[in-house]
């Protein structure tokens, strides 16, 4: 039996499609099977970023509405057996699917898969509503930045409502330099502030914008955010991996890791 | 800004960090400005009735604070309401 894990945010632009992308292919490169959904319906991107918008022909409104099977709009990934993706439509609205068959579908694809991900569309309106439906457990993505905690929190709060039964924190973009100089709330602060547990810290990492240009995520690769995404897929399977160390030496992220071996 | 100010003021990370935590404090309250500013024209109108208070300087926010027993800090409504005149009363204005 699969796990479903909503990837959401609730503010746009704070990285939920590229963690997606990198979290799903990194689980996929661990052996386990793995689908990505992208449930931005109207507005489609996962594609781009996995570099597979050649290969659409069916998509997520198509199978809800049963206009193909399942195995028809799945898009196996150019550089992993193990990973598919299922694309949403671009010329439909987000109304046109609802969280009940979001919920069939999930149990349908659990059987087959190891993980479902789901790419949840920034805000927290129907798309939002659709994409937590059948999650198991939701990997909430921020910034270290005021609007972006603010949101993840009310994000939060509404994942508690409908009763999420896990949810783990992703601090995303993080510039070691400006946390040195005070500048950049720290993941320490994000995460005494949300009170959630944290499964990995990203840095702010201009390779990300490369793969994303030539639309291959950089998991697994020795860029710094490629070795962040590969420890967060690790701490999924439930192994311990100590944060990545931003900076050799006493690094805001060394205090980070004593942080939590006290929790 | 003074010379003073640029030694005195906070670095832009703990300002954000503060802004945040009083945003989210009304936030998670569900408490909007709007019902801030009612319930501060009430509590104004109370206050009047016994003593006379300086309106300019009044000051009522809600933040944080410690309590026994827990280690997370609790919301709080704090007022800071100067009096003027502890026997006045309106009409001595």
């Amino acid at each position: 039996m699969g796990e479903v894990i909503v990837v959401t945010s609730g503010k746009g632009g704070v990285g939920k499609t590229t963690t997606t992308a990198n979290v799903g292919t990194g689980l996929a490169k661990l052996g386990k099977k793995v689908v990505l959904i992208d449930t931005d319906i109207g507005l489609r991107n996962l594609d781009v970023v996995m570099g597979l918008e050649n290969r659409i022909v069916y998509n997520l409104v198509d199978v809800i509405e049963g206009n193909c099977r399942i195995k028809q709009a799945l898009i196996k990934d150019k550089r992993n057996e193990n990973l598919y993706l299922l694309p949403s439509a671009q010329t439909k609205d987000k109304s046109a699917v609802n969280p009940e068959q979001m919920r069939k579908l999930a149990d349908q694809l659990k059987e087959e898969f190891d993980y479902i991900l789901m790419d949840c569309p920034a805000g927290i309106e129907q798309g939002f509503q659709n994409a937590i439906a059948g999650a198991d457990s939701a990997l909430v993505v921020t910034t270290p930045e005021v609007s972006a905690v603010r949101d993840a929190d009310r994000i939060i709060g509404l994942l508690e409502a409908n009763e999420m039964k896990q949810t783990h924190l992703i601090v995303n973009r993080l510039r070691n330099q400006m946390v040195k100089d005070n500048n950049m709330m720290s993941s320490d602060d994000v995460v005494e502030i949300l009170g959630v547990d944290l499964i990995g810290v990203v840095p702010d990492d201009e390779q990300i914008i490369v793969a994303t240009n030539n639309g291959e995520p950089l998991v697994g690769t020795d860029a710094l955010a490629g070795q962040a995404y590969m420890n967060i897929c690790r701490r999924l399977l439930g192994e311990e991996v100590p944060l990545l160390d931003l900076n050799s030496k006493h690094g805001i992220l060394s205090k980070i890791g004593s942080f939590f071996k006290k929790n | 800004m003074g010379f003073v100010d640029f030694f005195r003021k906070k670095s832009s990370g703990s300002v954000a960090k503060d802004r945040l935590k009083l945003v989210l404090v009304s936030d998670r309250a569900n408490c909007s400005p709007e019902l801030m500013e009612q319930m501060k024209n009430d509590i104004i109108n109370v206050i009047s009735k016994y003593m006379e208070i300086d309106m300019e300087g009044l000051d009522i926010k809600i933040s944080q604070t410690e309590v026994d027993g827990s280690d997370m800090p609790v919301p709080a409504l704090f007022a800071n309401i100067p009096i003027r005149d502890m026997h006045g009363n309106k009409k001595s204005e």
